[in-house]
């Protein structure tokens, strides 16, 4: 296992000189797939809780869309992200193709499903425990649902963490919107993907052991967070 | 439900105002995977940003893609490699004119075991009539890229219909240069490749260049900006700006300067006739 001792060599190296341009991609990484995340938590959070507490017509049918939308393919939100901006698409006017806003557009549409459908089972299950306690304390559906976010809070840490997997994970959406561009829209996944293409496998490799350690490093630090959030305020 | 619809129109605005922010003094480039993986544009492009204050921003992907980026006005300047294509490009009215910029030349790449014995020849056409002979495994681009049209021509001209040829040892990859290279040098099989991307190429396991210096091999690159008629938003001056450096002395000598282990990977041929 020649190969991942180089990778494991060629990490450490770049690592080690804090090398500028790895540096610059890394934190481009870092932007693009936390405002994804947040945007998703703005829209997928409120709406999974809504669909959780609501009883309407339809609702079966949206809670199966929204999970089938778990598993939607990241070159499919990529390319149908990439014909909305296109100059030639509905929002070619916007001129925001090839920028890190695209990549940021086209990450939070992949993940919003993702917070959506678990925050849904999550409040829903809560919902169903609490409901009679919530109603006799004069709580609406409608005030429900922030009400069980806010006590749900430390659980959703989990699926937020998830959102964000996905989203610093995937490659097809970045690297259609972004256009993989050198110093502009160049990401860890892209950038590993490129260095497969020169066939430099064992710096792809290395790049993939940073990728990795960045998670790892921002899910001990949440894991941190929430621990410790959970004994003073739990 | 209005509250809903006004966050996310104030989203898309401050989004908007996010990617507006960046600097305007940069143009967008189509090319191909091969100028960019051989590591041309990460040499000739700081010299030109230093030059004029001019960002050139590089989209990479096979030539028929890089010419439908521009098709619908995504890129100011298309820089690729197909001559025939480039023309309908032009014929089409979605580029202003051409200029040939440099060459290169694709070569056929094998294992060192050779088991259709084509190594050493020169003759490309005879080569490819003797791996198909004896269904030696090969593997093809298949995603309309500058390098698979000449590929295809070349099985034309060696009078092998390679819809009809094709079996299990034709790999149709549907990938990039590189992506291809990876596949043939874990299945030991050929491949044709341009010069530039297999010099750059590091994963090169049991392959080799079997057969180069047909004249057939010939590969040049050409470089056109996008019609501004059509596509309003093609940043036109700055992107003949580009262009005009290209084919300058000063641009042809850079080009001519990039050198991988000392061998030189693209030749400057700007201004010449019946390119």
């Amino acid at each position: 296992m020649n190969s991942v001792a180089d990778a494991a060599g060629a990490a450490f190296g770049l690592i080690v000189v804090a090398d500028p341009k790895l540096v610059g991609i890394v934190l481009l990484s870092l932007r693009v797939s936390v405002t994804a995340v947040l945007i998703g938590c703005v829209v997928g959070l409120p709406l999974g809780a809504a669909i959780a507490v609501n009883e309407f017509r339809g609702r079966r049918a949206l809670i199966v869309i929204l999970n089938s939308l778990m598993g939607l393919p990241s070159v499919v939100v990529g390319l149908v992200v990439y014909l909305l901006l296109s100059r030639a698409g509905p929002l070619g006017a916007l001129g925001i193709l090839f920028t890190p806003t695209a990549m940021v557009i086209a990450q939070s549409i992949l993940i919003t499903p993702t917070l959506a459908a678990l925050s849904r089972q999550v409040v829903g299950d809560a919902w169903q425990e609490y409901r009679e306690q919530l109603r006799s304390l004069g709580e609406t559906r409608l005030g429900a649902a922030p009400t069980l976010l806010w006590d749900l809070r430390f659980s959703l840490v989990t699926i937020v963490l998830a959102g964000f997997g996905r989203a610093a994970s995937e490659v097809g959406a970045v690297m259609i919107v972004g256009g993989n561009i050198d110093g502009v829209t160049r990401v860890m996944t892209t950038t590993i993907a490129l260095e497969t293409s020169k066939g430099d496998l064992p710096l792809a490799l290395g790049l993939g052991f940073i990728l990795l350690f960045i998670v790892l490093a921002l899910n001990a630090c949440a894991y941190v967070i929430k621990e410790t959030a959970q004994r003073r305020y739990g | 439900m209005v509250i809903t619809r006004r966050t996310l129109l104030a989203l898309l605005a401050a989004l908007a105002a996010f990617g507006a922010q960046a600097q305007d003094r940069f143009i967008t480039v189509a090319s191909t995977t091969s100028t960019e993986q051989s590591g041309l544009f990460g040499y000739i492009l700081p010299i030109f940003e230093k030059k004029t204050g001019i960002q050139v921003r590089v989209v990479a992907l096979g030539t028929g893609q890089a010419l439908d980026l521009a098709r619908r006005g995504d890129a100011d300047v298309a820089f690729v490699h197909a001559r025939a294509a480039e023309e309908k490009f032009l014929a089409e009215g979605q580029g202003v004119r051409r200029f040939p910029v440099m060459f290169n030349d694709f070569v056929l790449i094998g294992p060192k075991g050779d088991p259709a014995k084509v190594a050493g020849g020169r003759d490309i056409v005879e080569a490819l009539k003797k791996i198909q002979a004896s269904q030696a495994p090969f593997v093809s681009r298949g995603d309309k890229s500058g390098t698979h049209m000449a590929e295809l021509d070349l099985w034309k001209t060696a009078g092998i219909e390679i819809d009809k040829a094709k079996g299990a040892w034709y790999r149709d990859t549907g990938q990039g240069m590189g992506p291809a290279l990876n596949t043939a040098a874990s299945m030991n099989a050929y491949l044709l490749a341009d010069r530039a991307t297999w010099l750059a190429f590091k994963n090169r396991g049991d392959l080799a260049i079997l057969v180069e210096g047909d004249k057939r091999l010939y590969n040049q690159y050409g470089v056109m900006l996008v019609n501004p008629d059509k596509h309003p938003t093609v940043k036109k001056d700055l992107g003949q700006a580009f262009i005009d450096w290209l084919v300058s002395p000063e641009g042809q000598k850079t080009i001519g300067d990039y050198r991988i282990g000392g061998e030189q990977l693209f030749f400057p041929n700007a201004g010449q006739a019946g390119v």
